[in-house]
């Protein structure tokens, strides 16, 4: 296979600007990092200590084979929300006892763990990730329960006509958490504290419980329920102390003297497993690329409009830098090929410029070519759009875009998406966006997330406005209308940044982009846990 | 003239392998004899046949003259070496010999016999006009007459076996009041050692030296000596530190010393290699000790500085040869300087410890002489003496011989056995020991440090170079994520933690991978950043700080073994997982070694005192006596006499009436 050979210069201007700018990017990101890990603040760390309990990356690091590899997902989730930054919750992909497993748990110094819609996305996103990839799920449960706090301030009333969620919704998690074990995915609870009621289900629905003595809480009704309820007067221990589970009610199948202990026979009980993968194991040479990672903080431009060869990028993140290229004369602006990343065998997009009916075609080929060989696929997202204009739209843009969508969608094989730079209309679909069953997705800091260009989105909606001012004969105000652009471009801008997506569990994290090899690496072995196997029935169109 | 052509070695260990070297240089074939325990020693090996002796303990196979006739018999030797030890000074085993048509490589029989009964040849020697120390003969226990006697002989006195050696039966006594209890434990200690409870007091003096002489004589009539030995350095009455010449001894000394054992060994018609051991007093006067009338465990000094080889001596000699050299064409050269690596624990009282030796290595780059009968992988039985191997420098002078026999002992990677190496190297080390001023009482006199003097940034090295070795060690045994660097976070809140115990102190050791492939470490609250530079062949190649430097580490289970040129640190390394307290016996005295339990002095429901003697626990011929350590009442008495036990075993139960809480 061929070897890319880099065309550029790390002591060029440019590429210097480039990664002072990645750098700015990346220290603001490792400062919210900084914020999640704190959690709840020193009082309620303090708080935690003194009840001699650990914080939860503690335990999440205990449990973990020593020195394997942890990938945290979205680890900004709630980033500017009115929730905390990582939303006081940790999930992840790690090893245990050479078993890679999803981990979510709660961190119990951010508002005693209560639930919120933060909290529930990243278990809905766990979940969804243990479902798909088959990788056995452990939760780690200390929860105040659901966040009911009242939230904006104003009257009860308000507060309900704000609220659009409702109580009928919620409580999918345990119908996932007992799917998961339908299809034979172990799922393992360690309960570090309470979980009552509604979070009696948690471990209600595992596989296997582990409770820790005088520690963990689970009843469906507490003390203040019950006398109302019967009348009967019952203390917390009673009720749901891990002793009573373990010897009376029969939900604990193991009694830990203290935290340490919970999470030796965590360890144990996935040695247990007889876990097998489904997928194969990596089949190539797993040599590190060529060229320096470092150099993938200069490579994007500030300005996403200067074109930037997405080979750079490839030639720094797959094995000895090995691309075949296919296609590399039809489709310029897309480019497709094989290479492996830690040993996997992929089949990799990524954008040099707009997608054109040429590129549309090419993507639809390929992706089904890497079905025909039950290849995963990464894409690298740095992508403006499908082309516009009359030219293409007569020559059947849509038509051919819609091919590279269809070929995206139906597509069997796990999908990884990276975005690194813009990620704007269909091209984030076309690209396997975040709605397409990606197995995952992740952003570079420089990423840009949004329906078109922030300063188009702004000179479309001058010009409707313009429009509907003749239309109705009204004197259009200048003045008015280049402050509500400038405003328009300047959200859309806020809006489309890797953090606000992040913020809001649209992707699975932000990572460096030095680490985007090792972040691949980790998602396609998890990948792997399942079965890989590409789409079958019609031979593939040859384009 | 007899010629020999296959040699049979009653002998084990490195004494074993260093004659059939000497044999196999002169073309002679051998033959080795072995306990069950030994069925794997490299002595077995290197043996051109080699004999089980089917037992296991020494009076089972290497004590059992029957079963070593018929083994030489068998294989059709025609010669016996006897080494040192077991039989080498048994009469009856070299006329039985003799009688079997075979060559007896040692002396007369008759010589071994006198010079066997130390109150017979001590008699001998005054009639030779060779001083001695009064003594006096006890064949029972200890009586009035005995005290009246022992008095006579004058306090501080030495109970030593009539028929011993090795230090084994030895008991020094201060006073009349300790005199009963020292008489008993040598008697029972010679018994066991040597099949005669017979044992004498002599006169000790304290503050003197051991020096000896090495003696040779043939069959027609030659005697001549080959210079000093000095062997103060002891502990428990062992050797274990020896030089030629002694410092202390000058040309004119060394020529009436000389004289004086050639007077000794012509007394009884010597005609082989032996030693005749003296004490030197301070003011230059020396008395006769006794007799070896074998080959010495620190015969290789005298070789180094002399250029003999005394196996082929003692062979070519009971072959009928005259002496190869005559006296006056011995020359001193150099300094040489012998040292025993026991498996023991000095910091324990130099208790014997078992194990397996993971590796030996000695440092190819220094010029040493290694008389071994160890290599990686040995097992070190409780059933035998525990000296792992002697190593031997000679130098131009005493303080190079000193100072690179440390550096040599420092570099030799043994990890798998607790050992006297680091005690040893503290002594050669020791500024008393470079002034010469050795007595036998210089380890109570000057109290070398027992253990090594692990400097801080040592000991962070060490646990450095333990916690990278073990990680890579890990990550290469992954099954899931191997590829992907070490301990990986794209969040990361701690580094990876490892917990060592570095003697009873614990050792905090932290790292983190980076980007760069470099670790970040923080090691007993020091903070800095290291590198692996390479690692191939068991030796790492770490850069600290800045600093490179090569490491080995060897591991097993829970225990590291870190060797730096400036010697060994050992690790245990703290589980992960603590298991849950296990219940601990209050008031249980444990064995202190393996070994076998001599007799238990008390039963259940007795009241004991604190300095009463509970159990008497015996390894490796040496016994320990575990004593009360609080007055209290005996509940529970867990072994019985006779018994093998481990080390740790529970032997008995004292309740002091206090509750542990």
């Amino acid at each position: 296979m061929e070897r890319w050979q880099t065309s550029i210069d790390p002591n060029s201007e440019g590429f210097r600007t480039n990664r002072e700018a990645m750098s700015a990017l990346l220290k603001e990101i490792d400062g919210q990092l900084e914020v999640a890990r704190a959690g709840g603040g020193e009082r309620s760390v303090e708080r935690l200590r003194s009840r001699g309990k650990m914080m939860v990356r503690e335990r999440l690091e205990l449990l973990l084979d020593r020195d394997s590899p942890f990938l945290e997902l979205s680890p900004l989730a709630g980033w500017g929300t009115d929730f905390a930054v990582g939303g006081g919750f940790v999930t992840g992909i790690g090893v245990v006892a050479d078993v890679e497993c999803i981990i979510a748990g709660n961190d119990p110094t951010v508002i005693s763990g209560a639930i919120t819609p933060i909290v529930g996305k990243k278990i809905d996103r766990a979940l969804e990730i243990a479902r798909l990839n088959r990788l056995p799920y452990i939760q780690f449960v200390e929860s105040a329960g659901a966040d009911l706090r009242p939230r904006g301030g104003g009257s009860p009333e308000d507060d309900m006509r704000r609220q659009l969620g409702h109580f009928a919704e919620s409580g999918r998690l345990f119908h996932d958490i007992t799917e998961l074990s339908a299809m034979r995915i172990p799922t393992v609870s360690i309960v570090f504290g309470s979980s009552t009621a509604g979070g009696a289900y948690q471990p209600g629905m595992s596989d296997y419980n582990i409770f820790i003595r005088g520690r963990s809480k689970v009843f469906l009704g507490g003390p203040p329920l019950v006398k109302m309820a019967t009348g009967e007067d019952s203390d917390a221990e009673e009720l749901g102390g891990a002793e009573v589970h373990a010897t009376k009610s029969g939900l604990a199948d193991y009694l830990a003297e203290d935290e340490v202990d919970a999470l030796r026979m965590a360890r144990s009980v996935i040695t247990h497993l007889n876990w097998r993968k489904l997928g194969p194991g990596p089949s190539m040479p797993p040599d590190e690329p060529l060229y320096d990672r470092e150099d993938l903080l200069g490579l994007l431009p500030v300005d996403l409009r200067t074109p930037m060869d997405i080979r750079e990028v490839i030639g720094r993140i797959v094995d000895g830098s090995r691309f075949e290229e296919f296609k590399p004369l039809y489709g310029p602006t897309l480019v497709t090929g094989w290479a492996s990343i830690h040993g996997f065998p992929v089949g990799i997009l990524g954008n040099n410029g707009v997608l054109f009916l040429n590129e549309s075609q090419k993507a639809a080929q390929f992706i089904q070519l890497c079905n025909q060989i039950d290849v995963p696929i990464i894409f690298l997202q740095n992508i403006t759009g499908y082309i516009v204009g009359k030219v293409y739209e007569q020559g059947g843009i849509v038509k051919e875009g819609s091919k590279m969508i269809n070929a995206v969608s139906n597509s069997k094989v796990p999908h990884i998406t990276v975005i690194i730079g813009a990620s704007y209309g269909a091209g984030n679909y076309g690209m396997s966006g975040r709605a397409y069953d990606t197995r995952f997705v992740f952003t570079w800091p420089t990423a840009k997330i949004s329906v078109m260009g922030p300063k188009q989105l702004a000179g479309v909606m001058s010009i409707v406005r313009r429009a509907a001012a003749a239309r109705t004969g009204e004197e259009f105000n200048e003045a008015e209308d280049a402050m509500i652009t400038a405003g328009v471009e300047d959200f859309t801008e806020k809006a489309s940044l890797a953090l606000y997506a992040t913020g809001r569990v649209v992707d699975d994290g932000i990572i460096d982009p030095r680490d985007t090899r090792t972040v691949l690496g980790i998602t396609l072995s998890a990948c792997h846990s399942n079965e890989v196997k590409g789409a079958q029935g019609y031979g593939v169109y040859r384009m | 003239m007899t010629r020999i052509a296959r040699l049979l070695i009653a002998g084990r260990g490195e004494i074993a392998r260093r004659i059939m070297r000497t044999a196999r240089e002169m073309g002679i074939a051998t033959v080795a004899v072995y306990a069950e325990p030994d069925a794997d020693a490299p002595f077995v090996r290197e043996a051109d046949q080699a004999v089980s002796l089917r037992g296991t303990t020494s009076q089972e196979t290497y004590l059992d003259i029957e079963k070593i006739i018929a083994a030489a018999r068998r294989t059709e030797a025609d010669a016996v070496h006897p080494g040192y030890g077991f039989l080498a000074e048994n009469a009856g085993f070299a006329r039985a010999v003799v009688d079997a048509g075979l060559t007896w490589v040692g002396p007369r029989a008759e010589a071994i016999a006198t010079m066997g009964d130390k109150l017979a040849a001590k008699k001998l020697m005054t009639e030779a006009n060779v001083p001695t120390l009064p003594s006096v003969r006890v064949a029972r226990s200890v009586t009035k007459e005995v005290r009246k006697r022992a008095a006579k002989v004058g306090y501080p006195l030495l109970v030593k076996a009539a028929s011993g050696g090795g230090g084994k039966g030895m008991r020094v006594v201060s006073d009349e009041a300790g005199l009963a209890d020292a008489v008993s434990g040598a008697r029972r200690e010679a018994a066991a050692a040597f099949g005669d409870d017979t044992v004498f007091l002599e006169r000790f003096l304290a503050g003197a030296r051991h020096v000896e002489v090495q003696v040779f004589g043939d069959s027609h009539g030659n005697i001549v000596h080959c210079f000093e030995r000095e062997c103060s350095i002891q502990r428990r009455h062992q050797k274990i530190i020896e030089e030629s010449p002694s410092p202390a001894v000058d040309d004119d000394l060394r020529r009436r010393l000389g004289e004086a054992a050639v007077e000794a060994a012509r007394a009884v018609g010597y005609d082989n290699a032996g030693t005749v051991e003296f004490m030197l007093d301070k003011d230059g006067s020396f008395y006769f000790l006794e007799m070896n009338t074998r080959l010495q465990v620190e015969h290789p000094v005298t070789e180094e500085i002399t250029g003999l080889d005394l196996v082929r001596e003692q062979i070519k000699v009971a072959e009928g040869a005259p002496l190869s050299f005559r006296q006056e064409e011995l020359r001193m050269d150099g300094h040489a300087i012998e040292a025993r690596i026991y498996a023991e624990d000095p910091a324990n009282d130099f208790l014997p410890a078992t194990g397996r030796l993971i590796a030996w290595r000695p440092d190819p780059a220094l010029p040493a002489r290694f008389e071994s009968g160890v290599e990686a992988g040995s097992e070190v039985s409780p059933y035998f003496d525990p000296m792992l191997a002697k190593v031997i420098v000679h130098g131009r002078d005493r303080s190079e011989a000193a100072s690179r026999l440390a550096t040599v002992l420092e570099r030799l990677q043994m990890p798998g056995i607790v050992s006297n190496r680091d005690f040893l190297v503290n002594v050669l080390r020791h500024d008393a020991f470079i002034a010469a001023d050795t007595t036998t009482d210089f380890i109570e006199r000057h109290s070398p440090a027992r253990e090594r003097d692990v400097s801080e940034e040592q000991l962070r090295a060490a646990a450095l170079a333990a916690a990278l070795a073990s990680q890579r060690a890990r990550r290469a045994k992954a099954r899931a994520l191997a590829t992907i660097p070490s301990g990986w976070r794209n969040n990361p809140s701690a580094m990876q933690q490892v917990r060592y115990l570095h003697r009873d102190e614990e050792v905090l050791t932290q790292y983190l991978r980076k980007g760069d492939g470099a670790f970040t470490y923080e090691v007993a609250g020091h903070s800095g950043e290291a590198r692996v530079l390479r690692s191939e062949d068991g030796w790492t190649e770490l850069e600290i700080d800045g600093v490179q430097q090569r490491l080995s580490v060897v591991s097993q289970g829970a225990d590291h073994w870190v060797q730096s040129p400036a010697g060994e640190v050992r690790l245990v390394e703290l589980p992960r997982f603590p298991e849950r307290e296990r219940e601990r016996t209050a008031g249980g005295y444990l064995a202190p070694m393996p070994g076998r339990i001599v007799s238990v002095k008390v039963s259940a429901g007795q009241q004991v005192t604190a300095g009463e003697v509970l159990v008497i626990v015996e390894a490796m011929k040496m016994e320990h006596v575990i004593t009360c350590a609080e007055d209290g009442i005996v509940t529970e008495v867990r072994v019985v006499a006779d018994e093998q036990v481990e080390a740790g075993h529970v032997l008995l139960v004292v309740d002091t009436g206090k509750d542990e809480s």
